[in-house]
């Protein structure tokens, strides 16, 4: 699990005590003792780990990210370090030039922050709340669907298919919002239904 | 992947043939390295262009574009005229000694029963002689010329190592040499991995490719083995999760299928799912197909879904046509048929070909939603970006959604990686802004679209406002509530079939694994294939054990791999017909004369004994298909076919263009170049670079920097003969579109000599755009054709035709 004592804090922890003991058994006192206080601690030390993969392509390799702030305790967490998670079998702690880069992707200048909404023949965005964004969504689709939902084929036999608006599923969600995708997309009887394994 | 990344370790020699692992899969390639180091593996890399994986192989075969099937089935007739076939694995692990119908044959590029106005097949003869006790008929001395093998032997002698050389451009005594390699792994202890990605599958014949490379393991012994295998690497972190959970428009999760109008209720259903053994005492596990089904359909509507309404049967929706991919969806969109499209995490304005066509679909919508972590070009298809998206705003009607979503750094659960593993991530940072998790986005729809429902009513609003969801936020279900329903769980008391005094599972806990599922709607599971993944030993996914027992490389205590924890599918075909490894230094399982076991989770039933019951226990025949009866669209064996657009005619079968059952929408043949075109004389092709991924990493300042700039890939030859500068900018254009780049002259593309003639590669990279952090450029998809695969419609985007000429560049 990603909660236990985290690696570094276990290694950083046994490093200072262990030369520290060196140290005094070599006849150094205080002087010693007292630069060990003058450097400055590890950097990650203060950090949370947390365990993830990298969501580019389908090696899937471990990483570790250490951020400022615990997620778990409800703090604000701002992710500042990722590096290749050294216990993953597959990678084994290696990252290439994408993975290696995944900070730069989470804080990305181009990541979405806000709905928007481009009205027709609109030539810009304009910043709307969620619940604006989300009921005009589900108008535009009850509409859609009541007014082209085929319950019945010609000869008669129950389709209840709706193929007048599609979904194009993801190439990166996780399974769990894959089975979710599935529920809401089938249960409105979409057809027009894919995923991005084809491109 | 039949096997798994840390696996390929134990290989004696890597095919790596429609990919670029060294680029595209850095960290998974690591493992080619080790068979290298530690065991001495030989790598052999069959490309167009000299990659980077080229660069530190053993041996380099160019090859043309869209001709593997010619070098695969070459290499095929070259085990076989060469007696270097595993005999004892195919006689009893294929379908080599099974008798074809006498109507079945071959042609002039043609099997039999095709029907030119329809662009399909008749597949009828395409199917084995049933005998009198309803099992098929086979001849063990593969005497009998209507024999699999014999057929088969018939069917790729045309594919000689001078044919090769003709259609594929690859010298003879480079393809005789991968040859010479590559059938010296039919003795029993050696074994050959496929490494294959997109390369193989976007192709208007991808799924053939794979077919033929299969075919050849099979005949070499090499699946179900450690270091064997097909290996698909596989483009996105969770690409191989998205279909197993079926998202696509004509499957159900686990590779159900939905049901099409012609099955009109649930028995009709199931009547051509019965999967009656085809040869006495096999297992044909899919006769368990409708404890599957109702499961799925438990999952889904609950309570609802009762043995009275067959299990909520008439609220699937049923197909019309084979299926609603994403080209059919933006032919419909031109065509004005549709309404509306959601896109998640899905850029289809640059990843869909023509883009052209892409965006005057998307112009004729009503309504687009986009939901993604990233300012993506398909949000934007309506905004004016000059040349790179040569639009006018104000005849573009289309409203447009944008809605933020969370990163994987913000979001929890579980991708399944090409090794079919599923590996629980956590989230470890706070979103940006108001951007909000999927499972909370997808909530949102259906919570408030069935809200509407129940206010207005409207059409058929039962299968909404009955959906199963009862999660203890219905405005957010946790990945921990979906991995469960994902698993599944009894509603009543399960017990073992053979035993009834036994529990599987008491009623309200979750199953074990998919050999708990009941048919009697007992049992609810979304996905059967990931049953196991989060079961009363809790979240298996997140096991991060990494004991690995004698380093087999088999990690059985690291996540959850599907089906049931199994690592390398097929294992039962390790060992022999006693159920001895093939290879003691290989073993995986081993029959002790009572049941299976080994390192990993035997691909059989534990007690099936060796000799009676076959590997392959998904297909009835018990036995794996060298002939695949009717199961694909273009053929029960592969067979060269050239791409649409293609710099020479086909020579094997001259009347044929293109893959003849490939579906090809009316207008999008007027834009095929023709065969050998003048006005279209070179090769193009797509292609991945090590520092980009897909159009994602031009958002990253870190990737923007090491690859900042669009560019097109050519010869010394090329740029000599067109008078193009290393450089130098350059004008590329198909028939459907065009676009300007600065030109890469390298030595790693060389012109090819097909049938006597020059053929100029050009290679095009996908990274760019006009939105991100790297400087604007085009895709491929401006040029490409509009036409798929004939079994799956994967675009064809690693064979096209184009033209090219030095232009003065932009003013800076």
């Amino acid at each position: 699990m990603n909660m236990e004592l985290s690696r570094r804090q276990f290694l950083g922890a046994v490093g200072a005590g262990a030369a520290a003991t060196a140290l005094g058994s070599l006849g150094f006192g205080e002087i010693e003792a007292a630069h060990a206080e003058a450097i400055r601690a590890f950097k990650l030390v203060s950090t949370t780990e947390t365990r993830n993969t990298c969501p580019y392509c389908s090696v899937a390799c471990g990483i570790i990210m250490y951020s400022k702030g615990d997620r778990t305790k409800g703090e604000k967490a701002e992710i500042i370090h990722i590096e290749g998670d050294t216990d993953h079998p597959t990678n084994r702690g290696t990252l290439c030039p994408k993975g290696a880069a995944l900070l730069d992707f989470v804080k990305s200048e181009t990541r979405l922050k806000y709905p928007m909404i481009r009205k027709p023949g609109s030539d810009k965005f304009e910043r709307v709340s969620w619940d604006e964004a989300l009921d005009r969504i589900v108008r535009l689709m009850k509409d859609d669907r009541d007014a082209n939902f085929v319950e019945r084929n010609e000869a008669g036999v129950p389709v209840n298919r709706w193929i007048t608006t599609g979904f194009l599923a993801a190439s990166a969600t996780t399974n769990e919002t894959a089975w979710e995708t599935y529920k809401v997309v089938r249960s409105a009887g979409m057809l027009v239904f894919d995923n991005q394994a084809r491109v | 992947m039949t096997n798994s990344w840390t696996d390929i370790k134990n290989t004696d020699l890597v095919i790596i043939m429609g990919g670029n692992a060294a680029e595209a899969h850095p960290c998974g390639f690591k493992w080619v390295t080790e068979a290298k180091a530690n065991r001495g593996a030989k790598l052999i890399v069959v490309d167009p262009r000299f990659t980077r994986s080229a660069s530190v192989a053993d041996l380099y075969a160019p090859i043309r574009q869209g001709t593997d099937i010619a070098f695969l089935l070459g290499m095929i007739n070259y085990c076989m005229q060469n007696d270097k076939v595993q005999w004892d694995y195919v006689k009893a692990f294929t379908n080599a000694s099974y008798i074809v119908k006498d109507g079945f044959a071959y042609k002039d590029g043609l099997f039999t029963g095709y029907d030119e106005v329809k662009r399909d097949y008749d597949k009828s003869t395409w199917d084995y002689v049933i005998g009198p006790d309803g099992y098929a008929v086979v001849d063990d001395t593969l005497a009998n010329p209507r024999c699999v093998w014999n057929l088969l032997k018939e069917h790729v002698s045309v594919y000689t190592p001078e044919m090769v050389e003709r259609i594929c451009g690859t010298p003879k005594d480079k393809f005789l040499k991968v040859a010479e390699m590559v059938s010296e792994c039919s003795s029993p202890t050696k074994a050959m991995t496929s490494m294959y990605a997109l390369g193989w599958t976007q192709h208007s014949k991808g799924s053939q490719n794979i077919r033929a490379m299969a075919m050849l393991q099979l005949i070499l012994g090499n699946i179900g083995v450690r270091g064997g295998g097909m290996n698909a690497l596989r483009g996105h972190s969770n690409i191989q999760g998205l279909t197993d959970v079926g998202l696509m428009s004509n499957l159900l999760p686990g590779y159900l299928t939905i049901p099409n109008e012609k099955e009109v209720d649930l028995e009709t259903y199931m009547s051509t799912r019965g999967f009656k053994p085809l040869r006495p005492n096999q297992m044909s596990y899919w006769q368990n197909y409708r404890k599957f089904f109702v499961s799925f359909q438990k999952a889904m509507w609950g309570t609802a879904a009762t043995p009275q309404n067959d299990f909520a049967y008439d609220w699937l929706p049923k197909l019309d046509v084979s299926g609603y991919d994403i080209l059919r969806a933006l032919e419909l969109m031109g065509q004005g048929k549709m309404t509306g499209y959601l896109c998640q995490g899905f850029n289809p304005l640059l990843a869909a070909p023509n883009r052209k066509k892409v965006t005057d679909s998307l112009s004729k919508l009503k309504f687009l939603v986009t939901m993604d972590p990233l300012d993506t070009e398909t949000a934007r298809f309506w905004e004016n970006h000059g040349e790179y998206n040569d639009v006018d705003p104000s005849q573009i009607q289309t409203e447009v959604i944008q809605l933020p979503s969370t990163c994987f750094a913000e979001d929890e659960g579980s991708l399944t990686n090409s090794s079919r593993w599923l590996q629980w991530h956590w989230p470890g940072g706070t979103p940006p802004g108001e951007a909000k998790t999927d499972n909370w986005i997808m909530a949102q729809i259906h919570v408030r679209l069935k809200a509407l429902y129940r206010k207005e009513g409207g059409k058929f609003p039962d299968p909404i406002v009955n959906l199963d969801w009862a999660y203890a936020d219905p405005n957010e279900p946790t990945a921990e509530e979906l991995a469960k329903e994902i698993n599944g769980k009894a509603l009543s008391t399960v017990y073992d079939t053979a035993d009834p005094t036994k529990v599987l599972a008491e009623a309200g806990k979750l199953l074990p694994g998919f050999a708990a599922l009941r048919d009697d709607g007992s049992t609810t599971c979304g996905c059967w294939v990931y049953s196991g993944c989060f079961n009363e030993k809790g979240n298996n996914m997140a096991r991060r054990d990494t004991s690995d027992p004698d380093e087999t490389g088999a990690y059985s205590k690291w996540t959850f791999s599907w089906p049931a924890n199994r690592r390398i599918l097929y294992n039962r075909a390790s060992a022999d017909l006693n159920g001895k490894p093939w290879d003691p230094s290989r073993k995986i399982i081993e029959w002790d004369g009572a049941k299976w076991s080994g390192y990993d989770v035997p691909d059989i039933l534990p007690t099936a004994k060796p000799g009676e019951v076959g590997p392959f226990i998904m297909n009835p025949e018990g036995v794996s298909r060298l002939f695949t009866r009717g199961m694909m669209r273009d053929g029960p064996f592969p067979a060269h076919y050239e791409p649409f657009e293609s710099p020479l005619g086909n020579l094997v079968a001259p009347n044929v263009r293109g893959n003849p059952a490939a579906r090809v929408f009316k207008g999008d043949f007027e834009q095929f170049a023709e065969p050998a075109s003048a006005e279209f004389p070179y090769a193009a092709t797509s292609y991945r670079l090590t520092e980009h991924f897909h159009y994602w990493t031009k958002h990253v300042h870190t990737n923007a920097v090491l690859q900042p700039e669009f560019f097109v890939e050519i010869s010394e030859e090329l740029a000599a003969e067109k008078g193009i500068t290393k450089g130098g900018w350059v004008h590329v254009w198909s028939k459907r579109g065009s676009i300007e780049a600065k030109a890469l002259v390298t030595k790693r593309i060389k012109p090819l000599i097909c049938d006597g003639k020059p053929v100029h590669v050009i290679g095009i990279p996908l990274h760019w755009g006009f939105t991100g952090a790297a400087r604007k450029g085009f895709g491929p998809n401006s040029l490409t054709p509009f036409v798929g695969d004939a079994n799956i419609e994967t675009p064809e985007y690693k064979a096209f035709l184009v033209n090219i000429e030095p232009i003065a560049g932009p003013v800076a």
